[in-house]
């Protein structure tokens, strides 16, 4: 069974399409890459997924280890093991890292000593933990500070965006690996710009997303070398293609 | 009763420049007395309700107690290791035992500045005086309560404080109504002055009823290197409120912080302000303002800062958070500068939640009502206030209880 598969899935933002007959299906322990140019629609398809009410869903369907989500909220699909790293999140004064931290181990039973290993694990200080979210973090903190909330929050299928973009190398180490273990006997859903990321992580499958349509499908090593050599030119030819058959 | 008793009479149907007017007869003046006892052998409705706005009966963590309860004083002390280097008791007192003390009395305040002044100055119903005695450094809070229990009284308070040189305290003043009353009027004079090297936070905790108006009039004095802190949190409904404390920073290196947690419920009707005036050499001022309206509440939040001095820096902060379509926030920062080379700066923004927001926490798990709670209390963070750990956590578990009541 998959863990989460989407289904001709097209989605509007203020009447505008912007995701077009999408279908993707990770089986359960898998990871696969989505990869497309900016602007292609990678981050939609994530919040849609979510159900982030803006992306409205025209027509398709969404199951998650076989229970459709299409019509659940937010708080829902995450209550099922939906977990996300966004890209941009948006900083939110007053409500600090330990508020949210709190909230996923309340029924842990050493929920303090978890919080301080997760830190560690992460490279932050306890004193992270009471800064307001978002607010003026680096780009590094903004991708481990994700990180840290999955990693809190333990979810069973996990949607990680764009990593790896706007982190030094240092980061890049201590991300990659955490993306790595915690992935482990998990599902998920990896964008990247630039596969930086797969350095340290491996994936079973790769995705191309161009103009809100999956482009093509492949082994992701394969994928990026192409890309990297050719640019998302290659790609668009294919979609051509495959629009003529 | 030391200034000119013609030129109070004038001002007594004087009103206000800023707040909605009152009518001063129809709130009462007779008070049953209260007899002097130990804060700890209070009713609990009392303790209770002081408890909330930070008061401590059982004392724990604090060096001294001021409570009065309508017209009168129920307890004032300390503990004695401060002996002789604190003094705490009621102004009526204090205006007997130092003549001197006639100099700081209405002389940052004119008792003639609108009705409210004039009214507490012919019926003045004591209030606190505390003296920090020259380098005395008191660590733990000294608290000072002003309670009503009488439904429809009129309170008219009178406080001094003075930081002599290079002390330093902090003190936490609680306002309350026993649970019976749900209106009246408190009038609350406070004139502070801290002297060179002097350090004062002052932590003030409002918990009023729907139908109850208050009128508090602060100004404060900072010489040479004192520093003046003023947190203000009224989180509780009131009818109206009207208040705008003034600091002046006169001393070289002198600083006021002005900071400001207010939560507008019901009708509220909250008119709050803060004015730092720099006229010392390196003065510094900052007023941050957090408001959230909501119901059918109306919050003016004003700040003005003038720069009368080349050399002083001040900026002033106001965020306003709308959560109910007929709540309303008129937020008023003005900057006077006076002089080249004076820097004032601010920055205002009022809006309601941002949907973006709901939606990161909701994908954190909460549900979109929880959500919206986080994020109104993560408004409400004490962290603003830059209180020593200790009462920082106490005031963060007085808002939270306070929030949780609210929400
Ligand atoms: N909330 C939104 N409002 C308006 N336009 C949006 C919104 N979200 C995405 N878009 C538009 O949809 C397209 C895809 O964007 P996005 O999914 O962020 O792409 P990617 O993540 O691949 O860079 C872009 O043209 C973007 O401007
Ligand atoms: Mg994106």
């Amino acid at each position: 069974m998959s863990s989460l598969s989407v289904e001709n899935l097209s989605v509007e933002v203020n009447g505008k399409r912007i995701l077009d007959e999408v279908n993707l299906a990770i089986p359960k322990g898998e990871v696969h890459v989505l990869f497309g140019p900016n602007a292609s629609g990678k981050t939609s398809l994530l919040m849609t997924i979510l159900g982030f009410p803006n992306y409205k869903v025209v027509s398709g369907e969404i199951w998650f280890n076989g229970v459709s989500i299409t019509n659940m909220s937010t708080d829902e699909r995450v209550r099922l093991g939906i977990g996300v790293a966004f890209q941009n999140p948006p900083a939110i004064r007053g409500v600090k890292l330990a508020d949210i931290l709190h909230n996923f181990l309340k029924s842990e039973p050493e929920a303090k000593k978890k919080e301080i290993e997760l830190c560690e694990t992460l490279n932050f200080t306890k004193d992270f933990l009471s800064r307001d979210l978002n607010l003026c973090f680096s780009g590094g903190e903004v991708k481990r500070s994700e990180l840290l909330q999955i990693l809190a929050q333990k979810p069973s299928f996990v949607m990680l965006d764009e990593p790896d973009s706007g982190v030094d190398i240092e980061n890049l180490g201590v991300i990659g690996k955490v993306i790595n273990d915690f992935l482990k006997e998990r599902s998920g859903l990896l964008i990247t710009h630039l596969g930086y990321i797969l350095r340290y992580v491996k994936a079973d499958k790769a995705h191309v997303l161009i103009e809100g349509k999956v482009a093509c499908s492949g082994k992701p090593i394969k994928i990026l070398d192409q890309i990297l050599k050719e640019g998302y030119g290659w790609c668009e030819k294919c979609l051509k293609i495959e629009k003529k058959c | 009763m030391l200034k000119d008793r013609e030129e109070v009479l004038k001002a007594v149907s004087k009103p206000a420049s800023l707040g909605p007017d009152l009518e001063i007869k129809d709130y009462i003046r007779e008070a049953k007395a209260f007899y002097s006892c130990p804060v700890s052998s209070l009713p609990k409705e009392i303790t209770d309700q002081s408890l909330k706005v930070g008061i401590r009966t059982d004392e724990k963590d604090r060096i001294g107690t001021y409570f009065q309860i309508d017209h009168s004083v129920v307890f004032q002390g300390f503990q004695k290791a401060f002996e002789g280097k604190i003094e705490l008791m009621s102004t009526t007192e204090a205006i007997k035992k130092y003549d001197w003390l006639k100099d700081y009395w209405w002389n940052l305040i004119p008792a003639n500045m609108d009705k409210y002044t004039a009214l507490s100055e012919l019926n003045w119903d004591h209030g606190y005086f505390i003296r920090v005695l020259e380098n005395q450094k008191i660590m733990f809070p000294l608290q000072a309560c002003l309670f009503i229990s009488t439904n429809g009284l009129n309170q008219n308070v009178h406080n001094v404080v003075i930081m002599e040189p290079n002390s330093e305290a902090q003190i936490i003043t609680g306002c309350t109504v026993h649970p019976n009353v749900q209106r009246g009027l408190h009038v609350g004079i406070t004139e502070f002055y801290l002297k060179k090297g002097a350090k004062l936070t002052f932590t003030m905790i409002h918990n009023w009823a729907q139908n109850f108006d208050a009128r508090p009039r602060t100004a404060v004095l900072v010489e040479d290197d004192a520093t003046f802190v003023n947190n203000y949190i009224c989180l509780k409904p009131v009818k109206s409120l009207q208040t705008y404390p003034v600091a002046y920073c006169k001393g070289s290196n002198s600083k006021a912080r002005f900071n400001s947690i207010i939560f507008g419920v019901g009708n509220s009707n909250i008119d709050l302000g803060a004015k730092i005036v720099l006229q010392g050499p390196r003065s510094k001022g900052e007023v941050i303002t957090h408001a959230i309206a909501s119901d059918s509440s109306q919050i003016y939040s004003r700040g003005l800062l003038i720069g009368e001095h080349s050399d002083s820096k001040a900026h002033l902060e106001c965020r306003g958070l709308l959560v109910s379509d007929r709540a309303f926030i008129h937020a008023i920062p003005e900057l006077i500068g006076k002089v080249s080379g004076t820097e004032l700066s601010h920055e205002a923004a009022v809006g309601k939640i941002a949907e973006e927001q709901i939606r990161y926490l909701m994908a954190r798990g909460f549900s979109e009502a929880e959500a919206r709670s986080l994020i109104v209390r993560g408004f409400m963070d004490v962290t603003i206030f830059g209180l020593p750990d200790a009462l920082r956590d106490e005031v963060k578990r007085i808002v939270d209880g306070t929030a949780k009541g609210v929400l």
